[in-house]
């Protein structure tokens, strides 16, 4: 009898368990407004206007004034919806969220005061696969979330979602595949010492690979050209059309959250995680601020895409997922491995 | 039907232009072209980063209107003798589109004298919220009694407030709006 388990790299004691997982929370949902702002700020920028700049010192409390708004605002349920599914998917959205961006290492072990602690949340042995399990989990708070609806224009934008995220799924996993076997762990925390014994970020060798995750994190993250689900001007709003008040903006802030994920994982599997480039080797307390400082670049490049690209044809989205992307991170997979094998 | 001619249009020598065409989408070429285009596009998007905002903040700084601009309406009097221009004719009334003034006359008397002609106008009102500014009624006005002014903040929590009477049209506005200067 063999039971498939996924061992975890190292584990603490419990209560450093729960401090660690709250604090990692609270980071996560403070990033989550600031992507928020990052992005209608810079948009703004990029369209030589000012993003909101009304409440608070240069419009800075704009998202709390949002998410306040939604949070008043009625709970409003259509007659045609399925009740219990139609309040679950929303939870679904961000509890899955919240569990993928635990992988996301901040930081090496380090000793705290005698206690030695992983900036992470889990380390599990299955690294990525993890993060993969839970994005494809999220598919489920669309899915459910747009059919429970009971409305055309939730179920049509639910329909593009799944079938968006899972055509991409396949060729983010791939992508990640050179990364994977440049490294031969699928641990985070050892790819990014792998970078850092091997002194070159990942993005380098693995640019192939690079292109491809970024493009089809977009599509993950169902960001701009890729945001079929929700195309305002051909479905009202997607599969969070008939949402209002607080789900829509558990809904909202997964999505800002999944981008968050995003940036995190591309910042640990091609931009050296915690490491500064040039041989820079900072005190262990700076780990955590360089990858958060990353994931707010990496973010950064999000809506600059945003602000560049008009938004794909839904044949089209479809094409460049399986007829470019899957090949290209196939080949990308392919060459790497006999490369690896090669060169050993 | 044999007197009809059928000429083909055929072009020679200089008349022929050849039209540039692009490579063909697809394939690795198109591949690698759509990446470049798109840093190419990314390039231009940052540029309107660095080059900065042209944004006026509307409530604190305001666009000068020019001096034609057609805003909220203002009835006139006459400078010497602070007589009103409006004789009552209702010819605004019947030139307006939308139908939104109402004009209702009176004759002057020795006693009471309002207007310089024979008439005056008793009510005239201006329904703002059915006004298209258009200005028909500055044109049909023969004694130049209603122009338009260039206030055009003129929404209000009621619509009631919106009917301006002619107290309120006679009245000197606040100039709320600033006027373009002959060089802006």
């Amino acid at each position: 009898m063999s039971l498939v388990t996924a061992t975890v790299g190292y584990a603490e004691s419990w209560w450093i368990q729960i401090l660690k997982s709250l604090i990692i929370f609270i980071v996560g949902f403070s990033m989550v407004p600031l992507a928020l702002m990052m992005d209608r700020k810079l948009m703004g920028r990029f369209q030589n206007r000012f993003g909101p700049n009304r409440v608070g010192p240069f419009g800075a409390l704009q998202p709390m004034a949002d998410i306040f708004k939604l949070l008043v605002k009625e709970e409003f349920r259509p007659r045609t919806a399925t009740g219990f599914l139609f309040a679950l998917a929303p939870a679904i959205s961000i509890l899955t969220a919240c569990v993928a961006f635990a992988i996301v290492p901040f930081g090496n072990t380090v000793d705290i005061f005698g206690t030695q602690v992983g900036l992470y949340g889990i380390d599990p042995s299955i690294g990525v696969l993890f993060a993969f399990a839970f994005s494809a989990i999220a598919v489920y708070g669309l899915m459910l979330g747009g059919w429970a609806s009971g409305s055309k224009y939730s179920f049509l934008g639910a329909m593009r979602s799944a079938a968006q995220l899972i055509s991409y799924e396949v060729s983010m996993g791939l992508s990640l595949v050179g990364v994977i076997i440049t490294c031969g762990t699928l641990s985070l925390t050892e790819i990014v010492g792998h970078q850092e014994s091997a002194g070159m970020w990942l993005f380098i060798p693995q640019f192939v690979g690079f292109v491809v995750f970024m493009v089809a994190a977009f599509a993950e993250t169902s960001r701009p050209p890729f945001d079929l689900p929700e195309a305002d001007a051909e479905l009202v709003a997607g599969y969070n059309t008939e949402y209002g008040g607080g789900r829509f903006a558990l809904y909202y802030a997964a999505e800002y959250f999944h981008m968050v994920i995003a940036s995190g994982i591309a910042v640990t599997m091609f931009f050296g995680g915690w490491l500064l480039p040039f041989g820079i080797d900072p005190p262990t307390w700076v780990d955590p601020i360089v990858v958060l400082v990353k994931i707010t670049l990496v973010i950064a490049i999000f809506v600059w895409v945003r602000a560049t690209l008009p938004r794909l044809r839904y044949d089209q989205l479809m094409s460049l997922g399986w007829k470019v992307l899957l090949p290209l991170a196939t080949a990308n997979a392919l060459v790497t491995a006999i490369l690896v094998t090669v060169l050993d | 039907m044999s007197t009809l001619e059928i000429r083909r249009w055929a072009p020679t020598g200089d008349t022929v232009i050849a039209v540039q065409r692009g490579p063909e989408p697809g394939g690795a070429g198109g591949l690698y072209r759509a990446f470049g285009e798109t840093l190419r596009g990314l390039k231009t998007t940052f540029g309107r980063l660095v080059e900065g905002t042209y944004v006026y903040q509307y409530p604190e700084e305001k666009i000068p209107v020019y001096p034609r601009f057609r805003g909220r309406h203002k009835l006139h009097r006459f400078e010497d003798t602070g007589l009103e221009k409006c004789v009552g004719c209702s010819l605004c009334a019947a030139a307006c589109p939308a139908d939104c003034i109402r004009v209702v006359a009176a004759e002057n008397t020795p006693e009471q004298r309002v207007s310089a002609g024979e008439r005056y106008a008793a009510v005239y009102e201006i329904n703002l919220s059915r006004c298209i500014f258009c200005g028909y009624c500055e044109v049909a006005c023969p004694f130049d009694a209603i122009t338009m002014g260039h206030d055009f903040e003129l929404s209000d929590y009621n619509r009631d407030d919106l009917i301006f009477t002619k107290e309120m049209l006679l009245a000197e506005p606040l100039e709320r709006t600033p006027l373009r200067t002959e060089d802006e």
